[in-house]
């Protein structure tokens, strides 16, 4: 168990806390239709929209492989580099058919975990 | 949402499950570490556990569980959360096409539990907003199916690393399974020449600004492969640009 240390919020504090951070999630994720009013976004942010799904994921996926806290972990003995390229190499050969996504998770932890517990990489 | 009965009996509600199971192990094994850094964290049980179900955002609660174990102001904390997920707000000016013939309170309860991959695998299954009831019926069964499995996915497993917590061996790095997933469904995203700059674009750029404060690298990295793809596109090969056209327009 933890030592009983004095907590830094009392309770109601925390959990006043934590209604504000579930409201902070709704606003953020409804900013744009909370309100009735009819506006439509200018054609050429439309369409520039396409392209932000794969660039909020890869934003997310690049600096998780490639930082170690925030270094560049380098490339050769970096076990989630190998991870990521074999899921994806996975999802490629299967051209995306079926549980592919599932493939990639599976194929991917298995080259990561023994390069990274047994050889001890990052 | 997906407790209405006329989004769960309708097909496309197991359609929007089907298209995200096999993200969910991903899901899982983040919304677990999660659950674990909780405890870990030194909060109670209880408060664990409401801010699970309560927030439901999992960058955003592990960007507040240091600052709130540290004891910061409530503004501080608050900030810190609505600029992690400023990435969101993105994603809410993507779907307001699609939403605003929702109900107000179908819109808010949507929006409250879409988070990143029922948004990125609902984008990519409806390309351009239905304009017929029918196909606005679809899209809405869709997407309460797609945030069912993701939602109940995340509450169980990050209910379990709450609970589990001194027995799962974080250390292992099991979360990176959260990661491969993404991993996958950027794949499935990479269907044009375009697609695949944005892509690269949105990594490098994350890097590169990885020192900025609160995840805006994140932001800056998909402002950034939005203005290139729309700077670039009228450039590239007759092929991908006609495709893109006929899409688009």
């Amino acid at each position: 168990m933890h030592p009983k240390i004095k907590p830094a919020m009392t309770e109601a504090q925390t959990l006043l806390c934590i209604l504000g951070l579930a409201l902070i999630t709704l606003i953020t994720r409804a900013f744009f239709f909370m309100s009735e009013q009819q506006w439509r976004l200018p054609a050429l942010i439309e369409r520039g929209l396409q392209f932000a799904p794969i660039a909020a994921l890869s934003a997310v996926i690049f600096p998780e492989i490639f930082l170690w806290e925030d270094h560049f972990s380098g490339l050769l003995m970096n076990s989630k580099i190998y991870g990521g390229v074999a899921g994806a190499a996975f999802f490629i050969l299967k051209r995306g058919q079926g549980h592919a996504v599932f493939g990639t998770i599976v194929v991917g932890m298995l080259t990561y975990l023994p390069l990274h517990l047994i050889l001890g990489w990052n | 949402m997906f407790f209405l009965k006329t989004n769960y009996s309708h097909p496309y509600f197991g359609v929007g499950m089907k298209d995200i199971s096999s993200a969910a192990p991903g899901v899982a094994a983040w919304g677990m570490m999660i659950g674990v850094s909780m405890i870990q964290s030194g909060m109670s049980v209880v408060d664990c556990v409401a801010m699970t179900l309560l927030v439901f955002a999992g960058s955003s609660q592990l960007a507040a569980i240091p600052l709130m174990a540290a004891g910061a102001p409530l503004w501080v904390i608050w900030a810190t959360a609505f600029c992690v997920n400023l990435r969101f707000i993105v994603f809410s000016a993507h779907l307001r096409g699609y939403m605003m013939g929702w109900p107000r309170w179908h819109r808010l309860c949507a929006a409250y539990l879409t988070a990143d991959l029922s948004y990125v695998q609902f984008v990519k299954r409806f390309e351009k907003p239905a304009t017929d009831m029918q196909g606005k019926q679809n899209e809405q069964a869709y997407l309460a199916g797609s945030c069912f499995l993701n939602w109940s996915s995340w509450m169980i497993a990050s209910l379990m690393g709450i609970i589990l917590a001194h027995y799962i061996p974080v250390q292992w790095g099991l979360s990176f399974a959260g990661v491969l997933a993404l991993v996958g469904v950027a794949c499935s995203l990479a269907n044009s020449s375009l697609k695949i700059v944005s892509c690269l674009i949105g990594g490098l750029v994350a890097i590169t600004s990885f020192f900025l404060p609160l995840k805006l690298n994140i932001l800056l990295a998909i402002a950034s492969s939005v203005c290139v793809c729309l700077l670039i596109e009228p450039y590239l090969s007759p092929t991908d640009a006609s495709q893109n056209k006929t899409r688009h327009d």
